[in-house]
């Protein structure tokens, strides 16, 4: 608070440190910083569609409102370009934007704070490299009285945990590396821990799944079933890699992740994350016992699946490797929470292209064609056949996601 | 709190653009590079056609459709026909798309008379054809028949009227010959027979179900085979079958 | 007044097969590319998915995925005492459209062409004589199927075919098509499972001496990754091949085996809905300068490059030339010319049978799910006293059971009623065809040139095509018909049917979309528009891809010897012409 107090003292004087305290050309920082920014998919938010790269103005939607992304190009007026190196430590840090105002936790700071000063260093060498873009972007579009920065003070008190991340010696080397790239630049959380009432990360339930701008992001924590316990070491750098493994094809927001930053970061540091995430093995309740195959949600399911799906994702469910990922035994499918699922089928999705599997096959979207109550008793079916076992699904909830304006059968009278 | 704010597109892929719309290569083109667009909820599905409306007959010229129908798919031992598969509705929808004014078709002048082989000439569209062919139609059943419609004559009758028109010995009045006017009305029926019941016909899959067509399925992997053996699933249509509904 | 673009290295026109297979070699080279085409982007998941692909009347009866005749077509007259008509309704033919073009909704039947193919008119003045050729046009083609052979084996392998080899290095191999040209390498997947009427139509071939093989497919037997690293699921045997895409990444498209991988580079960029106009050329006339298109608002744009590429379909490419004035037009007349010579088809016939007690399950198929013979085809026969030279493919390939279009009834049953219906019942699943898919031989009448009266919709004259089967390619068509009897009547059905080919040729039942020649490829300019490289003579930056490029059809489907002629022209383009731009081959 004080060191803020401060920041926005100087700030106000009119004291400008000089913006490149470290020699912003060195090529190995600078290499450094472009490793890690994509480490920490900075792109993903600090651009909008159509926009310039890390030009900011990609609007967030968060449960309070919506905020826009800053402009983080070396830009002197609208950018990071005058920023001193403090002042950008302090904001990916701390929080704390270079006028001194409290930056909300959609800059997942809690997690870059684990990140030592000179990884974030270099980061911003890396960033000054960029060419300026001049974009001027207000960032805070929340209502009132979201829009009142103050009220993080109380936010960072019960959320933000300040605990540096010191090596764990009882631990291999590589576990320490994934770790320091989960909790820290991966930022993993911040879709995979589900969230408190005040989109804090509730930290009870670290990575086992959480909703994120109404995509749910599965338990990747190790245990088996919905976590990825199952999965081998090589299955999940193959899938950090490339998004496509025969059990698992990438969708969403994690494509996006796959393209943007996994695919492009060292086999090594894929290995290290994998080594971490199946050393989590939190207690978890055992798995619900599958619907009966008789049940009548299940029998009108495997109909749908059978005339629907099966071309693709077979009969049994074994899908098609690296095109056509198995529903049968999926982490993905057997979520407590099947919002990703319903989506999926609703709107449809894309497999990540890169270019060790450029093929990027997707999914159509089906809202045309199924109603709620299919869409239900479809995914019922899936999460409880071939020896699958999960919630089943109701026609609400696939209503609720969809939304009045989507195709639906109902409004072409081919609903039965 | 709403998890469902389904309103962002996302772009896959790369940062930079993948459509551009505008610029340098005008607002008519669509420049795709640096990857293959996507978009959420990106589908084109077929138009059902919806209820039971008219949208190009008018009631009597429907009625008479629905006659002709009847005969030349009838109901019998075998099971429904074409008006009970609602063959003159999907033929109605037919007239009302881009079909009834050929809109696909090159229809520039200078129509000539050409041989066999060079295909049809004619400037008469759909419209045309059905519209003056009926009214041509129930002129000739009046003058052949006592003065009555083609509605009112018995099934004996209306056979042999499509079966002079069939063969070119009905002779219409106007440009648009009864052999003309019944090769398209024989063929946009069996259309409707065979077609995916959401244009209108095949309803309740009665024409699939006679030939025994399994529809609009996609995978026979577990079929392939089987030589000689029957296929033992019912038909699906686009929309669906009854099976897809939850029963109990 | 056309507005003027960046320059580019590459103009492609058209994206489909063609297209995408240059536009990829030549990317990698290092070059900017840009294709331009005239229909919309299509995509597996929003334009034909496993929702709604299934539909027959959709794609099938109105033709959703092809070109509409009021956005292109040609006039047409079966010789020079008739007046060309507009064809208004497509029929005997259905060009495609859009990304893709007809690499989305072929059948998939994918053929090399054979040995003797390449250079025809020689080998059979060897065998037979001068006198045998007649008064037909035939040439050979200026390359041969050696140099083409691991362009062959390049496409098959980019395109996942399934089959199998029946000369392997020079030995024959069984369960393959021994008379095959000499393959270096087998097929990348093995034959598809077959279902009932091949396999009866394989044992009666074989009964009656003849040498049945699995056709060669492009509808993928299992899971495959191509060289590029494109991923195709097994095909699934659905019945909705030809004139639909494929749902599940299972029959070989650009969309599936190239585009992918091309669309992710930064030097590439497709522009669709663009239709371009003409190939501009500079005051000399022998160096185009790029293109000039008009998008879907009206405007006009010139798209300079350094090299051009025609991509579009045979019969559109020939058009294009035509237009930009790049050959001299053939006139029949004088026979002096060459742009628009030598235009050919194909010659089919086909068997029907009726069978009791069987069931065929039509509705279980694929597009290139069957099997053929070749004992019959080109000149693998001894046509000594015959009266006719070519051949024709023997094939059991029943490619659906779509009922609008696909429904058998025994000759004399009548079109409408309860006899209909019962005869339609009875015979849905217990009937099929094989087929005869023929040479076609050219002659000075069949040609294509401009017509005098019929416009586009931009003003430009439509094409012209004069067209009608020569006697010597009825007669052999006749031959094969009587050899496909045989076969069917070792199968013993209750009821053969023979549909043999007649003349006058009509535009109008659907025969095949494989029209060939008309910027036909040799070794002479005065006969040829094309050197062997595909390269033009009078204009050595333009290149045409395509069957255009065939001075002749074999009785094959064209598309396995595009894809290899397309390889080798850009192989020759990267090796040979970018290091020294100019004519590849000395007239």
């Amino acid at each position: 608070m004080r060191r803020a107090l401060v920041s926005a003292a100087f700030a106000a004087i009119g004291f400008a440190a000089p913006a490149n305290a470290v020699d912003q050309q060195a090529f190995e920082q600078v290499e450094r910083g472009r490793y890690l920014t994509i480490m920490g998919d900075c792109v993903a938010c600090h651009t909008a569609p159509g926009g310039k790269p890390y030009a900011g103005g990609l609007t967030i939607a968060t449960p309070f409102g919506n905020l826009l992304s800053p402009n983080i190009t070396p830009d002197v007026a609208t950018g990071i370009g005058a920023f001193s190196d403090d002042q950008f430590v302090n904001a990916v840090q701390n929080g704390i934007g270079s006028k001194g105002q409290r930056l909300y936790p959609a800059l997942p700071y809690p997690y870059y704070h684990k990140m030592p000063r000179a990884d974030l260093l270099a980061i911003r060498a890396y960033l000054n490299t960029l060419d300026p873009v001049s974009n001027a972007v207000e960032p805070n579009q929340l209502p009132f009285p979201f829009n009142i920065r103050m009220s993080l003070l109380f936010w960072n008190l019960l959320n933000f945990d300040r605990t540096p991340l010191v090596d764990d010696p009882n631990q291999s080397p590589q576990w320490n590396r994934g770790r320091y790239i989960v909790e820290g630049p991966g930022h993993c959380g911040a879709c995979h821990t589900p969230k408190t009432w005040l989109g804090g990360d509730n930290t009870s339930q670290a990575l086992k799944g959480g909703v994120l701008q109404g995509w749910f992001a599965p338990d990747i924590t190790g245990q088996a079933r919905k976590g990825i316990g199952d999965w081998s070491e090589d299955e999940l750098v193959a899938y950090l890699k490339t998004g496509v493994i025969a059990r698992s094809s990438a969708s969403g927001p994690m494509a996006e992740v796959v393209v943007n930053s996994t695919s492009k970061l060292s086999d090594a540091d894929l290995r290290a994350v994998a080594i971490y995430l199946k050393s989590l093995t939190p207690a978890s309740a055992p798995a619900p016992a599958a619907l009966a195959a008789s049940d009548p949600h299940m029998v009108a399911g495997k109909a749908i699946y059978k005339d629907s799906c099966a071309a693709c994702h077979r009969e049994d469910g074994e899908g098609i490797d690296n095109l056509f990922p198995r529903l049968r035994g999926s982490s993905v499918v057997q979520q407590d929470d099947p919002t990703t699922l319903i989506r999926v089928i609703l709107e449809g999705t894309r497999a990540a292209a890169t270019s060790e599997r450029p093929t990027g096959a997707a999914m159509p979207s089906f809202a045309w064609r199924f109603s709620d109550d299919q869409v239900a008793d479809l995914i019922t079916y899936i999460r409880n056949g071939w020896g699958n076992g999960a919630s089943s699904v109701s026609a609400s909830a696939v209503k609720d996601i969809r939304g009045a304006d989507r195709p639906n059968p109902a409004k072409t009278g081919q609903a039965p | 709190m709403s998890h469902y704010a389904l309103t962002r597109r996302y772009f896959l892929g790369s940062t930079t653009l993948a459509f551009l719309f505008g610029g340098a290569t005008g607002a008519g083109a669509k420049t795709i590079t640096g990857q293959q667009p996507w978009m959420a909820f990106a589908a084109n599905p077929p138009t059902p056609e919806l209820g039971n409306g008219l949208l190009f007959f008018i009631p009597s010229e429907f009625a008479t459709i629905d006659a002709i129908v009847a005969r030349l798919i009838p109901a019998d031992d075998l099971g429904p026909g074409a008006k009970e598969a609602g063959c003159a509705t999907f033929i109605d929808r037919r007239l009302a798309g881009s079909f009834g004014t050929f809109q696909r078709f090159y229809m520039q002048p200078p129509f000539a008379n050409g041989t066999p082989q060079q295909g049809p000439q004619s400037a008469n569209i759909p419209h045309v054809i059905y519209r003056t062919g009926l009214a041509a139609l129930d002129a000739y059943s009046r003058a052949t028949y006592a003065g009555k419609a083609f509605t009112a004559l018995e099934l004996a009758q209306q056979d042999a009227v499509l079966q002079a028109m069939e063969k070119g010995e009905a002779k219409f009045a106007g440009a648009v010959s009864a052999q003309q006017f019944f090769a398209m009305l024989l063929q946009n029926t069996r259309e409707g027979f065979f077609a995916d019941p959401l244009y209108g016909g095949n309803r309740d899959m009665i024409g699939w179900k006679l030939v025994g067509f399994p529809g609009a399925r996609y995978d026979y992997r577990d079929h392939v085979s089987k030589h000689n053996q029957p296929y033992p699933l019912p038909p699906v249509s686009i929309f669906g079958r009854p099976d897809w509904q939850m029963k109990g | 007044m056309a507005r003027k673009l960046p320059s580019r290295d590459v103009v492609i026109i058209g994206l489909g097969w063609t297209g995408a297979i240059l536009a990829n070699e030549l990317t990698d080279a290092g070059l900017d590319v840009v294709a331009i085409e005239r229909g919309p982007w299509r995509d597996t998941a929003e334009s034909f998915n496993v929702g709604y692909a299934p539909d027959e009347l959709r794609f099938a009866v109105r033709l959703d995925l092809f070109l509409r005749p009021a956005q292109e077509t040609l006039t047409f007259r079966n010789n020079l005492n008739q007046t060309a008509l507009p064809i208004r309704q497509f029929g005997s033919f259905l060009p495609g459209d859009g990304v893709g073009g007809a690499g989305v909704h072929w059948n998939g039947q994918n053929w090399r062409y054979h040995p003797t193919d390449f250079r025809l008119r020689s080998h059979l003045i060897e065998r037979y004589g001068a006198s045998a050729i007649g008064d037909l046009t035939i040439q050979d083609w200026g390359v041969t199927y050696d140099e083409l052979e691991p362009f062959f084996d390049r496409f098959e392998k980019i395109a996942g075919i399934s089959g199998k080899a029946g000369n392997l290095k020079g030995a024959i191999q069984p369960g393959g098509n021994p008379f095959e040209g000499s393959r270096s390498d087998d097929y990348p997947l093995p034959p598809m499972q077959m279902t009932y009427a091949p396999t009866l139509f394989a044992e009666a071939a074989r009964s009656v001496g003849y040498h049945p093989f699995p056709t060669p497919s492009a509808n993928a037997s299992g899971a495959y990754t191509n060289p590029l690293g494109l991923t195709m699921g097994p095909c699934t045997f659905c019945g909705f091949c030809e004139r639909f895409g494929c749902a599940n990444y299972s029959k070989a498209s650009p969309q599936v085996n190239v585009l992918p991988v091309l669309m992710r580079k930064r030097n590439f960029e497709a522009r669709t809905e663009c239709e371009v106009l003409k190939i501009n050329l500079d005051g000399s006339g022998k160096r185009a300068t790029g293109v000039t298109y008009v998008d879907t608002a009206g405007q006009e744009w010139e798209q300079p490059g350094d090299l051009v590429i025609c991509c579009a379909f045979s019969l559109f490419n020939v058009r294009m030339l035509l237009l930009s004035g790049i050959g001299k037009p053939y006139d029949p007349s004088t026979n002096e010319g060459v742009v628009g010579r030598n235009y050919s088809y194909q010659t089919n016939s086909s068997v029907q049978m009726f069978f009791d007690n069987k069931t065929f399950n039509p509705f279980i198929a694929s597009g290139a799910l069957g099997q053929s013979a070749d004992d019959f085809n080109g000149d693998n026969f001894d046509h000594t006293g015959l009266g006719f030279i070519g051949g024709a493919g023997m094939n059991c390939i029943p490619t659906n059971g779509r009922p609008i279009l696909t429904r058998p009834v025994p000759p004399g049953t009548p079109n409408w009623g309860s006899a209909w219906k019962k005869a339609t019942k009875e015979s849905y699943n217990s009937a099929f065809s094989i087929t005869s898919q023929g040479s076609s031989y050219t002659t000075r009448g069949n040609y294509i040139d401009l017509d005098p009266t019929y416009k586009d919709r931009f003003g430009r004259p439509l094409m012209r095509m004069t067209f009608d089967f020569p006697e010597n390619d009825i007669r052999m068509s006749a031959f094969v018909n009587d050899k496909l009897a045989t076969v069917a009547k070792a199968m013993g059905p209750r009821q053969i049917v023979a549909n043999k080919t007649g003349t006058p040729y009509s535009v109008v039942p659907y025969q095949s979309t494989h029209n060939v020649g008309g910027a036909i490829m040799g070794a002479d300019p005065k006969t040829s528009v094309l050197n062997k490289y595909l390269q033009s003579w009078d204009v050595p930056n333009v290149f045409v891809m395509g069957a255009s490029a065939y001075p002749q059809n074999a009785g094959y489907n064209p598309t396995g010897t595009v894809g290899a002629l397309a390889y080798w022209a850009a192989h020759a383009i990267r090796t040979q012409y970018l290091k020294n731009p100019g004519p590849m081959v000395q007239a």
